[in-house]
């Protein structure tokens, strides 16, 4: 008896197997649709139902998407890379041309890896400023927009830090054109400038603990946050939406807000407000 | 006498304040529900299908640029040759840039680090919440302060010779003096965008727009000891 892909599909998920799995259970009813959402460790930070207008491009240009996107594709990228990568002085740059020339794919791998982490950067900042035009930090989004500011310097940093890793003339120049700002920093520059770099200039120590920091400390962080960032856009009330953008209808039938966006007609007192009796009716 | 219609439901949008959940009760009626009827969607599957589908363009997009374009290296690091110039990654260019012209502790330490303040406090002091444009309340008082303000930056940046990021302010000043020119009955809709402008869009603006020069001026137009250059010189 032929099947439907369909059919199958409804199958697997009827094993015992799957269900053992997903907790979700099987349907697509609307209930089953939030389940999937709502009883998965990883998907639980996303809400269950958007709000429609906020999956127009206009309204946020996907920039936060994008941003994780490249992030994906860093680490997909970046853990076989490491497979063919030694931090050592002057093994770093052997393996680097290794990648170069010699291992399959390698050029391509790291190609990627590099795009993809300036588009990274520049997503980054996009994001941010795409926020802060539509008014998304405000009221109750502060703390997350503080988080973005948080993920904007460990992004800052994973690039800056995975710059010195092919150790070549480029690499070595731009790390330490870089780390001699700290040294400015009054009274502790020198100290901070010795501190990241393991020694008083860019060497063998320095290389280590920048594969280190880029490999595992940086990216662990940067997972950390953006788990938060994401479970907070849920618990903040979804992603914002523009006040300009007038949605919300009064249920109650008849009268409208003259005002949508602005706090002016409905301010506490003004008679026309939640709640408040409408003064020239209690006076009849 | 009341009847069930005795109060009108409303949403109050005050910014300023998070927002609250009231029930009101009154006689005769029961606890007004306030129903939305913002137009939601599923998370699974719509959302996470246009996602998945954004990041995928992307991923295609990216193996294509890694496919044509190779990614730069350069010889072995040799500390005992500099190149000139040296310059940091992209994205740090344009601290390099006025690193150029200040001295590293202001550059380098106090610029940077007054920006990452700045940013982190966005939220908490009410940026923007009321979005009124800037001179659209005391408008004489205002635009002396601004003259003020936007005087004293071109003098500190002539004094420095940083032509590169007087340019760039003095175009948002040039855009800014046509905001004060300008209100919501002018006849061009572009002078009525920029009469509806808060400050803080102005400083966001200025930041981002000296952002972007700084950095192109780095990448693209700063040769050997940091020389202006055209690009198409090498």
């Amino acid at each position: 008896m032929a099947k439907t892909v369909d059919q199958f599909f409804d199958e697997v998920r009827e094993t015992r197997v799957w269900r053992s799995i997903f907790r979700s259970g099987t349907g697509s009813s609307t209930l089953h649709r939030a389940l999937t959402i709502q009883q998965n460790v990883f998907l639980h930070l996303l809400s269950t139902k958007v709000r429609t207008r906020m999956l127009t491009f206009s309204a946020t240009w996907y920039l936060g998407t994008l941003t994780l996107g490249t992030f994906l594709i860093l680490v997909a990228t970046g853990i076989p890379l490491m497979f063919y990568y030694h931090p050592s002085v002057p093994q770093a740059y052997a393996d680097t041309k290794d990648l170069q020339f010699v291992v399959s794919s390698g050029l391509f791998l790291r190609n990627l890896h590099r795009w993809s982490a300036h588009a990274m950067v520049f997503l980054v900042f996009a994001h941010m400023f795409k926020v802060f035009y539509r008014g998304a930090y405000r009221t109750p989004r502060e703390f997350n927009w503080v988080i973005g500011v948080v993920l904007l310097l460990v992004t800052l940093l994973l690039s800056y830090t995975g710059y010195l890793l092919p150790w070549d003339q480029l690499a070595f120049w731009a790390i330490t054109v870089g780390s001699n700002i700290a040294s400015a920093v009054p009274l502790i520059g020198n100290k901070i400038h010795f501190l990241l770099l393991g020694g008083n200039a860019v060497n063998a120590n320095a290389l280590l603990r920048f594969y280190v920091l880029h490999c595992m400390i940086l990216p662990l962080t940067a997972l950390l946050f953006v788990g938060v960032h994401f479970w907070r856009i849920r618990k903040d009330g979804g992603l914002y939406a523009h006040s300009s953008e007038p949605s919300i209808v009064p249920a109650q039938a008849g009268e409208k807000p003259t005002s949508r966006n602005s706090g002016e007609t409905l301010r506490p007192g003004s008679g026309q407000a939640w709640g408040t009796p409408n003064p020239s009716k209690e006076a009849q | 006498m009341a009847d069930s219609k005795d109060f009108i439901a409303g949403v109050d949008s005050n910014a300023k304040k998070a927002p609250r959940r009231i029930v009101f009760i009154t006689r005769r009626t029961s606890a007004q529900v306030k129903a939305e009827t913002e137009d939601q969607i599923q998370t699974f599957p719509e959302v996470l299908f246009r996602a998945t589908v954004v990041i995928e363009v992307l991923a295609v997009l990216l193996v294509w640029i890694a496919l044509i374009f190779n990614a730069p290296l350069e010889g072995l690091a040799d500390p005992s040759h500099t190149p000139n110039p040296a310059k940091a990654p992209w994205y740090f260019l344009g601290l390099q840039e006025m690193l150029h012209y200040f001295p590293p502790v202001v550059a380098g330490v106090l610029v940077p680090g007054l920006v990452v303040m700045a940013l982190i406090v966005i939220p908490y002091f009410k940026v923007n919440i009321e979005a009124e444009g800037l001179f659209s309340k005391d408008r004489e008082g205002r635009l002396r302060i601004f003259y003020i303000v936007a005087v004293l930056l071109s003098i500190f940046l002539v004094w420095f010779h940083v032509i590169v990021a007087l340019v760039p302010t003095l175009i948002i000043v040039a855009l800014m003096i046509l905001a004060a020119q300008s209100s919501a009955q002018s006849p061009s809709g572009f002078r009525r965008y920029l009469a509806a402008r808060p400050l803080s869009y102005w400083v966001m603006t200025w930041f981002l727009f000296e952002l972007v020069v700084l950095t192109a001026v780095g990448t693209f137009f700063r040769g050997p000891g940091w020389s202006w250059i055209w690009p198409w010189q090498s």
